[in-house]
């Protein structure tokens, strides 16, 4: 399958004097975790599917900075917004969307006073376009009538008060949308964001993923929807750890829509 | 002789308000402390922000039951205050109810009926919220951080209120001449009955009294705002209006940084250069927050507005974890140390004296910053736009750009962006393989 991927850098798109429709930043996760490059190839294939011109930046994309910055490095965060930046620029790039709530808040909020000014879009926001445009066409397949719920990624939800993209694309799936008792703007965070992502938490008693996914499994869903791949291994070590794995899958909504429509 | 209680009401109030004057100049020299921000943007969204969160209660509301009493209660301290102007006259020129002389007395029936009703719900409001957090125990008025002052205050704030409003209904019920009217007694008529046993005489004492204590009263509270936590009612206003009008997501660059940055980006850059003599380059800057004189002033204003509700605690993963980490307790924790912090000043001439404390390690500890999850959960629970978040972030800044303090994990992390530019120990070279995968 993986060799029906078309993923243009742009490296190539220069070569030939051209410049794509979008840039897709993949992110650190997106291309080095290997759940969240599952979440990456699917995106892909949907670009694809939609004949989108895009390309990625490949080798020479780097860490937005957001964990550095959130965990309090200020220099090295500007270090590399400040070479990410030379690089869009070069580049010429006007538009860019990513599958990383956190890629795109510190890209769309944080990089335009450093000198880059982009249009960011998440994915979800970007899929949402697509089929607005008649360009994607989505058909519930093998998730009509399931019981989806979506967890708010804080960097999409609150953040960027973000919340109808992805819902409108479950509903598209004819899935049952069911909400959480947290949503939305009083979404519960997974307990990956400000870095602690790549630490142990502090003690207490209970993990804050824990947390979350019960209250994900009290509504009883079949799969829990993420629009976050670092939401999306917090909620699959959650479920895990409550030995639902069987009952409940943790996907994204690029994979649910790929996987509807058989990609 | 007839003007001896009008010359007591006179001092009584230049001293009440004159007292409070001075604390409030304290206030602002203290909140003043603060670096300077610019919050000159977006006057249009700012002056809209005040109007929809601090005059419309907009975010109160989310929670219906509490929001609901607060809007019982703030109405009725704005609106009953109409009738405070009433009293001033009366104590400064020794008239009674000079709103009989001035309005018709189907107008004046109208206002004063309009307080008492209102007096009676800010009473049973009040009632209510002293039962919550007496009685119901709700969990966020029992946190850690609420020890034996924070929850003493916020029962004395709702005792004076109580108290207030009795006496507005028995200063009402037990004047003959108001009664005899009859026209806006709508409650004190039926208190009237309980004092018909007195002369009139006594009635008149009574009534005196009530009128004395009602005003006494109110100048008390109003100098104890300082002294409590009380001073969202004042400072709820500006506070709306200074608030971040950016998205919740979006976190300050260091200017200072992005200077630094620039000048390693920069290769015809002489890293060796002094800089002009006199210039504020001089100064090495300081990266972050280890103090209250470190954050800037609007950071300070957010702490002296801090109620203690505890809505942003309530939200908070970390807390609700069982983490040590409550929103709360650093705005409680920054208001703490910029009061010490300004008794220091007053103590030393006007100059502060180094204390050997600061805000971090003797009020914030490392602990309680690292185990944020920058979700905004609490910015976005805070009915007065309060910012916990940039507090921790700035603290953060200092234990990470000055004292290289962070958790051994986040400096692997962080090394890891550094050499390989992910957060991971994997190869930059290596970003796009997961295409031929």
């Amino acid at each position: 399958m993986s060799e029906l991927l078309k993923v243009p850098t742009m490296a190539e798109y220069t070569a030939q004097g051209k410049q794509p429709e979008v840039l897709f930043w993949v992110g650190c996760s997106g291309s080095f975790d290997d759940r969240a490059k599952k979440i990456t190839k699917a995106f892909v294939k949907l670009l694809n599917k939609a004949k989108v011109e895009f390309a990625v930046l490949g080798t020479e994309e780097s860490c937005t900075g957001d964990p550095a910055k959130r965990a309090g490095n200020e220099f090295l965060f500007q270090m590399q917004a400040v070479t990410n930046i030379e690089v869009l620029n070069a580049y010429q790039v006007k538009k860019i969307v990513t599958a990383c709530p956190h890629c795109f808040n510190t890209i769309k909020n944080e990089y335009p006073e450093l000198g880059g000014n982009y249009e960011v879009m998440h994915h979800t926001q970007f899929l949402k376009t697509l089929l607005d445009e008649g360009r994607l066409t989505i058909e519930g397949g093998k998730y009509k009538g399931k019981r989806i719920t979506f967890h708010d990624p804080c960097y999409l939800g609150r953040a960027n008060n973000v919340y109808e993209a992805p819902r409108d694309l479950i509903r598209k799936l004819e899935a049952e949308l069911v909400e959480m008792k947290n949503c939305k703007r009083n979404g519960l965070c997974c307990g990956a964001g400000g870095a602690q992502m790549f630490k142990d938490a502090e003690k207490g008693d209970k993990e804050v993923n824990i947390e979350r996914t019960e209250q994900a499994l009290d509504v009883k869903p079949q799969i829990v929807a993420a629009g976050c791949p670092f939401c999306n291994t917090m909620m699959t070590d959650g479920v895990k750890a409550k030995e639902k794995e069987s009952d409940v899958q943790v996907m994204d909504i690029a994979e649910l829509i790929a996987n509807a429509q058989d990609l | 002789m007839a003007i001896i209680p009008n010359i007591i009401f006179a001092i009584l109030l230049a001293l009440g308000v004159g007292f409070f004057a001075k604390n409030v100049k304290k206030l602002l020299r203290n909140i003043k402390l603060g670096k300077d921000v610019d919050v000159s943007d977006n006057t249009s969204q700012r002056w809209k922000n005040m109007a929809m969160i601090a005059l419309g209660q907009s975010k109160l509301v989310r929670r219906p039951i509490s929001g609901f009493l607060h809007v019982v209660v703030y109405v009725g301290f704005i609106i009953i205050n109409i009738e405070v102007l009433e009293i001033i006259i009366d104590g400064l020129f020794g008239t009674h109810r000079i709103g009989l002389n001035v309005l018709p007395s189907a107008v004046y029936g109208f206002l004063i009926g309009t307080f008492e009703v209102l007096a009676v719900l800010v009473f049973i409001a009040v009632v209510v919220f002293w039962l919550r957090r007496n009685t119901l125990k709700i969990a966020r008025f029992w946190k850690s951080e609420m020890t034996v002052w924070p929850k003493n205050d916020g029962n004395y704030i709702l005792y004076f209120e109580m108290v207030l409003m009795a006496l507005f209904l028995i200063m009402n019920a037990t004047d003959v001449h108001f009664q005899e009217l009859n026209s806006g007694n709508i409650i004190s008529q039926y208190i009237a009955p309980a004092f018909s046993s007195l002369s009139v005489s006594t009635l008149h004492l009574i009534e005196r009294g009530a009128w004395w204590l009602h005003i006494a009263g109110i100048l008390v509270f109003l100098n104890y705002l300082y002294y409590s936590k009380h001073l969202h009612i004042l400072l709820a206003f500006p506070n709306t209006y200074y608030g971040s009008v950016k998205p919740q997501g979006e976190f300050n660059n260091l200017a200072a940084v992005t200077k630094e940055v620039k000048m390693m980006m920069d290769p015809n850059v002489d890293p060796f250069a002094a800089a002009p003599e006199g210039s504020e380059d001089d100064v090495p800057e300081k990266f972050g927050a280890s103090d209250v004189q470190d954050l800037n002033w609007v950071q300070l204003l957010n702490a002296y507005t801090c109620t203690e509700c505890g809505r942003c605690t309530s939200e908070c993963p970390a807390n609700q974890t069982g983490k040590k980490l409550s929103p709360r307790k650093i705005m409680m924790d920054t208001r703490d140390r910029l009061e010490e912090v300004g008794k220091n000043i007053d103590a030393n001439k006007g100059v502060f004296t180094d204390d050997g404390k600061q805000l971090l390690g003797d009020y914030i500890t490392n602990e309680e910053l690292w185990a944020c999850t920058s979700c905004n959960a609490c910015v976005e629970a805070c009915p007065v736009s309060i910012d916990p978040l940039s507090i921790i972030l700035d603290m953060r800044r200092y234990l990470v750009m000055e004292q290289s303090a962070a958790p051994v994990e986040l400096n692997n992390m962080m090394s890891n962006i550094e050499n390989n530019g992910a957060p991971w120990p994997y190869n930059q070279m290596d970003r796009l393989n997961w295409k031929d995968e």
